[in-house]
Parts: C-alpha cells; structure tokens; sequence
C-alpha cells in the first residue's frame, strides 16, 4: 500500500474542492460566455466594443496574473466601496473576499471570454432558414432562441466547450497559489513535509487524468444527442 | 523488337477489396508509341486497374514488367507486398501519372512543382531541371504561371500544370487517371488539346477518360471494361463502330 | 543615456511605487521570462517533429509510449508538474553534493524542464493532427512520382504540415507565455515575480498587477502579430487568386 502520512483525508477533501470549484466556474463562464457571445453579435457598438476589450484582455494576460489581481486587489476594492457605503449611509457593511469565491470568479471570468468564442461561432454556424423558418410560422424571438437556435448552436459548441472545460479544469491547480487547499496545495504541503513530493504529485495527476477521461466521455454522450438528425456525415 | 523492352507489360492482375473481386485478371501491354484509353461505367475498375499499374493499390495477383524488369513481390500478414520497394521507386519514375484532382503540391509554386522529382528522386541539377521546366510550361502555355501556387491557378490550369509535371520525368508511360473530370466544361479543351500534342509526338499513354470523341480520336487501342473484366478491345475503329457485346452498345449509346 | 535616465527619474518623482529599482525588477523579470518562454519553446519545437513522425508509427511500442506522453502531460495542470519536478530533484537523496546541484540549485533549470515536457507534448499533437491532414492526392502524386516514404516526409508532408500547424503553434507560444507566470511559484523572479514582489513590499495590488497585465498584454500583441506576419507569408499558396 502507498503510505500518505496521513493525509488521505486532506487530499480527498482537495479533490473535492477542486472539482467543485470547476463545476461552478464552469457554469459561471458559460452564463458570461453566452452573454459575451450575444454583446459580440448585438448590432450595438457599444457592447460589442465591450465584448472585445473583455475578451482581448482576458485572452491576452497570464490566469495567475488576473487571480491575483483579483484576489488581491479584490478585497481592497471591496474594501474602498463598503468605506464609502459607511461614510455616506452609514451602512456597515463587511464582506470578506473568501478564497473559493474568488476563485470562482476569476476562473469563471477568464473563461467566460473563451466560452463567449466558443459560443459566437457555434451561433454563426446555425444555418439562417432555420431561424426564418422559425418566424415564418410565428415564432418570437425568445422561443425562436430556446426552441431552434440554442439547441443547434449546441452541436458546434460542444468541441470547444469540451476544449474549454479540459483547460478549465488543469486551471483550478493555480488557486492553491492564492492559498485555497485544493488537491494540489495539499499535494505540495505533503511534498514538502514528507519528501517524498512523487507520491502525492502522482496521484493528484491521476484524479486529473481520471476527471478529464470521465468528461470526455460525458461530452461524447451530449455530442451524440445534440447530433441527432444530422447523423449521416461522419 | 528484342533490342528495346516493351515500356509497360501488365499480366493476369486481379485486386480484391474485402470480399469483392473487382479485377478479374487483367492483362495489357503498352509498346512504344500506343495510346491506350480504358473506357467503361463507372465501378467498371478502369481508375484502379491504372492505379495498379503504379502500384498506387496492391494487386492481389498478377504481374508488372516495366522496361523488362519485372517487379518482386512477397506476401505478408497485411498481404502482397512489394519485395523491393527501390525497385517500385525506380519504376514509377518511369511511368508518370497525372490525377483527376491535379494532385499539385499545395505548399509549392508550379515551377517547384514541376522541378521536385526530377531533382530529388531522378537527382537531376536544379539548373537544369529549371530550365526544362521552363520550356515544359511554354509547351502547355503557363509560361506567365510560374511562380503561382495552385490554390491561385483554375482547374485547367493546374491540370495543365500537372501534364507539364508528369513530362518532366522523362517518362516511358504516361497514365492519365480521368484528366478532365474534375474540370469545367470550358476548360476541358485547352487540357486535351496537350494531351493531344502529346498523342501525336509519339508518346505512350495509358488512360481511363469518359471523352468517347477524344478517344476515338487519339487511341491506338480502346479498352472496355465491364466489372473488372476486359469485355472488348481493339483498335478504336472497331470498338466505337463495330460494338459486338450488347453492353458496350448500351454503354455507347447517346443517352446518359 | 543619462538625459533619459533623468528624464525618467523626474517622471517618476511623484510615484512612491515604480521607481528607477522596482522597474529593475520588471525588467530583470522580463528577461526571465523571456528566456524561460524561449529556451523550452525552441527545445520542445525540436523535439516535437520526431516524436510527432514517431506518434503516427506502425509500431505500437514506439506510438504507444508518445501517446501516453502526450496523454499525461496535456492532462494534468503544469503546475503539478512544475512541483513534481521541483521538489522531485530538491528531494532526492545526497543530491545537494554533487556537482549537479550548481545548477539544479536555482529553480531555473527544474522550471525549465517542466515546460519543456510540456510544451513538447502540446507541440507534438499539433504537429501529428497537422501531418494527418495532408491531402491524400498529394500524397498519391508523391508516390506516383517514385518518392521514398523518407523523401516525400523531408520535401512534401513536413513543409506542408509546418505551414498548417502555424496558427495552433502560435496559440501555443502565447499560451506557454501566460503558462510561465507559474514559475514564480518556485520563487522565480520573473514577471509575474516581479509584480508579486511589488505587491507585497507596498501593498499595492493594482499597480504591482495591472503594470504587469499590461507587459504581458504588449507580449502577447507582438506574439500575435508576429504569427499573423508568418502566417501570410507562408501561408499564401492556401489563398485563392487576386489574393
């Protein structure tokens, strides 16, 4: 048996921060994916002016620079405006940036741009007849979206949303550096206390690998159900 | 005769893919100057009885003697193989073929195009090989085209290009696979006005064509095959005037 | 020289934060990472192209063991393997006498192996899945024109499938540079190092941060528009006519 100096339970608690904080990082980048997506596609210059500046700079600067920054200047941000708030209602109001939900919102932020690239394409790719058939037969916009265009952007999104979750998920490992105990964190404390760093290093690689295959075979079921009726190219 | 091989012999070739035999024995021989032209419906074999002559696909059985060298093969697990494959290298730079998609190298200019196996696989001197080039593509009229790669050529063009490619090496046969298929209608003229050219400086060709005019025209002998099988042949004359098989009739006659 | 450095020095008189010494920092951090990004780039490009040939070998036992490679490295944070490597040579036993431990001493070579590995496993695929999309007929003509399997690897399937492989490979670059801050984990100072050694002597997130957001973002344009440059000159034959 592999001797884990005791700390099995730390690691197995760590493995469950981790995948909670990619399941709900994912959620949260798609929500801001679709809305990036749709700022992107509006004929509204400004939020499609909006939509780019957020997506270049996200694409454009390192994850752990942008956690940091917000997790670091977060708080004083935070900070500065409940000052304010006090100053000038005399509301008392202190909110403690915690690590996991700082977490979540960066995590959710950087990849919310990618998923808004994602989706923007997936979009593009729905042929228009079907949305004017759609309207033809007196469709609203919202219904047109739920019932015929959500739906058929799903097929192209799945690819790049499986993409996007495989990158999300090796990314939670850069929140032990802000100091949340994810798997990795307790990995390195345990390397470093026992010595014995090939261990604990190897078999918090292999929960990753192991996640990453069970989601892969998750995102080949959905592909299959979004593919039906456009099953005959293959 | 004696002193000069016979340029391509093919004998008894079959192919079978998975469970269907779709060369049933096949044999031709290309001497010096014939024009060969393959004819038959499509699924007939005529592209993969080509494509067997360069070893592009493994016939089952049979035999290829080219230039008198017969070529060597040896069964393995995956099936009949080529014993040598330097020997295949050697004889397919003797046979040059041109495809029906053109088959250009997307990454190379036409003049690269043109000069890559004469220079690299027959190690012919760049410069010459250059200048051979040059007077290959005034032959075909792509003088100005040199230096365009292929994605900025039109079909006729690149096919044009590719016939230019094929003669660079010198080659004892030519194997035209379907030339004009893949080509618009008011492009297909300029391609078999060279390929005419060619038929009539003497140059042996083999070729699978579905441009019964042209056919008649240029061969020395037409081939009709039916299901992997040589149904008839001889010379053009009696194939196109005299059809004896009820199924060359149909397959000639002015409906499809 | 020294005009500048006056002119500098009075630009940055009101400024208790970027003085002449923090921007030292940056600039010393920038070198880092530069020559971090650069070095395993260059070894990982390298080492791709075989490994990538070898990847779509016949034979299992050479395809298998890259694919496993490829498989763990591009599965698992980089980060882990950064602290695999780190602490892994820190830790083995009567390492720190030995000669070796001149270099192994500073986390710059540990670092340094770790994104290689990783680089290479990332470039690997990208090379494989562009060498895979070589168009069949040119493949065919190559054949048909009497060309070694060797020769027609050297002269038509490689070039053909570096010119493919450009866009993934300059996503690639820009992603290994962002990769890079993770080396100020293992108290590398190199830009993100700088900015969190900015942070913490003044506490000043925003600034120590959003100065090194903006190098970066300036990296990442000049990666991009270096790409986008080769991209056209090497990728012109792909462009229909009038292009």
């Amino acid at each position: 048996m592999i001797d884990l100096h005791g700390y099995g339970p730390r690691l197995a608690e760590g493995a469950l921060i981790t995948v909670e904080l990619a399941v709900l990082s994912l959620v949260l980048a798609i929500l801001l994916g679709l809305i990036t997506a749709s700022a992107k596609m509006s004929r509204s210059r400004t939020a499609h002016a909006i939509g780019t500046l957020y997506t270049t700079i996200i694409r454009g600067v390192p994850d752990l620079v942008l956690m940091m920054l917000l997790f670091f200047g977060g708080q004083i941000g935070i900070n500065a405006i409940t000052d304010q708030l006090y100053a000038r209602f005399g509301w008392d109001i202190f909110i403690n940036v915690n690590e996991f939900v700082a977490g979540v919102i960066t995590i959710g932020l950087i990849f919310g741009a990618y998923m808004g690239e994602t989706f923007r394409g997936a979009f593009l790719a729905v042929d228009s007849g079907q949305i004017e058939a759609g309207r033809a037969y007196g469709m609203g916009p919202w219904l047109v979206f739920r019932r015929i265009r959500f739906p058929q952007m799903m097929r192209h999104a799945i690819p790049g949303l499986s993409n996007n979750w495989m990158v999300l998920l090796k990314t939670t490992a850069l929140v032990s550096v802000i100091g949340l105990s994810d798997m990795v964190r307790v990995a390195a404390e345990a390397s470093k206390a026992t010595r014995e760093p090939f261990t604990f290093m190897i078999i918090v690689a292999a929960v990753y690998l192991l996640i990453a295959s069970v989601s892969e075979w998750a995102f080949a079921r959905l592909q299959k159900r979004y593919d039906v009726g456009f099953g005959e190219v293959k | 005769m004696a002193e000069t091989p016979i340029p391509l012999e093919v004998r008894n070739i079959t192919k079978r893919f998975g469970d269907t035999e779709v060369l049933k024995g096949l044999s031709l021989e290309a001497h010096k100057g014939d024009v060969i032209t393959l004819i038959g419906a499509s699924g007939s074999g005529k592209s993969t009885f080509l494509r067997c002559m360069n070893l592009l696909e493994q016939p089952d059985e049979g035999d290829l003697i080219v230039h008198g060298e017969t070529i060597r093969f040896k069964e393995t697990k995956h099936g009949r193989e080529p014993a040598d494959w330097k020997q295949v290298v050697r004889m397919r730079a003797r046979l040059s073929m041109v495809f029906q998609n053109f088959n250009l190298w997307a990454h190379m200019t036409l003049l690269e195009n043109i000069i890559e196996a004469p220079v690299h696989v027959l190690g012919k001197p760049k410069k010459e090989a250059i200048e051979h080039a040059r007077a290959l593509l005034e032959r075909v009229g792509l003088t100005e085209r040199a230096d365009a790669y292929p994605a900025q050529m039109s079909g006729g063009q690149q096919q044009r290009g590719a016939i230019a490619r094929a003669l660079a090496m010198d080659p004892e046969v030519m194997l035209f696979d379907e030339p004009t298929s893949a080509l618009d209608p008011e492009l297909v003229g300029d391609v078999l006005k060279v390929m005419r050219d060619l038929a009539d400086e003497g140059r042996t060709m083999i070729l699978v064509t579905h441009e019964m005019a042209f056919a008649r025209d240029v061969s020395s002998q037409v081939i009709y095959l039916h299901q992997g099988v040589i149904e008839e042949s001889g010379p053009p004359e009696a194939v196109f005037d005299n059809p004896r098989s009820e199924r060359l009739k149909q397959f000639l006659a002015p409906k499809h | 020289m020294e005009a500048l450095t006056s002119r500098l020095e009075a630009l940055l008189a009101d400024n208790s934060i970027f003085t002449l010494q923090t921007l030292g920092y940056y600039g010393e951090g920038l070198v880092t990472t530069v020559q971090l990004v650069f070095l395993s780039l260059v070894i990982g490009l390298v080492a791709a192209v075989p490994l990538a040939i070898g990847r779509g070998s016949r034979h299992r036992w050479i395809s298998l063991p890259i694919f496993l490679y490829c498989y763990v490295f591009r599965g698992t944070p980089l980060l882990v393997q950064l602290y695999l490597i780190y602490y892994g040579v820190v830790f083995v036993e009567g390492i720190q006498d030995t000669w070796l431990w001149v270099i192994l001493e500073k986390p710059f070579v540990p670092a340094l192996i770790a994104f290689t590995l990783n680089t290479a496993a990332y470039t690997t695929e990208i090379f494989r899945g562009a060498i895979k999309a070589t168009a069949r007929g040119e493949i065919e003509a190559a054949r048909a024109y009497g060309m070694s399997d060797r020769l027609m690897l050297r002269r038509i399937v490689l070039p053909s499938a570096f010119r493919r492989a450009l866009p993934a490979y300059g996503n690639e670059v820009i992603f290994m540079l962002h990769a890079s801050a993770i080396a100020s984990v293992v108290t590398i100072m190199d830009l993100t190092g700088a900015a969190r050694f900015v942070y913490a002597r003044f506490y000043a997130p925003f600034d120590a941060f959003l100065f090194v957001a903006a190098i970066y973002l300036c990296l990442t344009f000049a990666i991009l528009y270096f790409f986008r440059w080769l991209e056209r000159r090497l990728l012109a034959h792909l462009k229909p006519a009038g292009g």
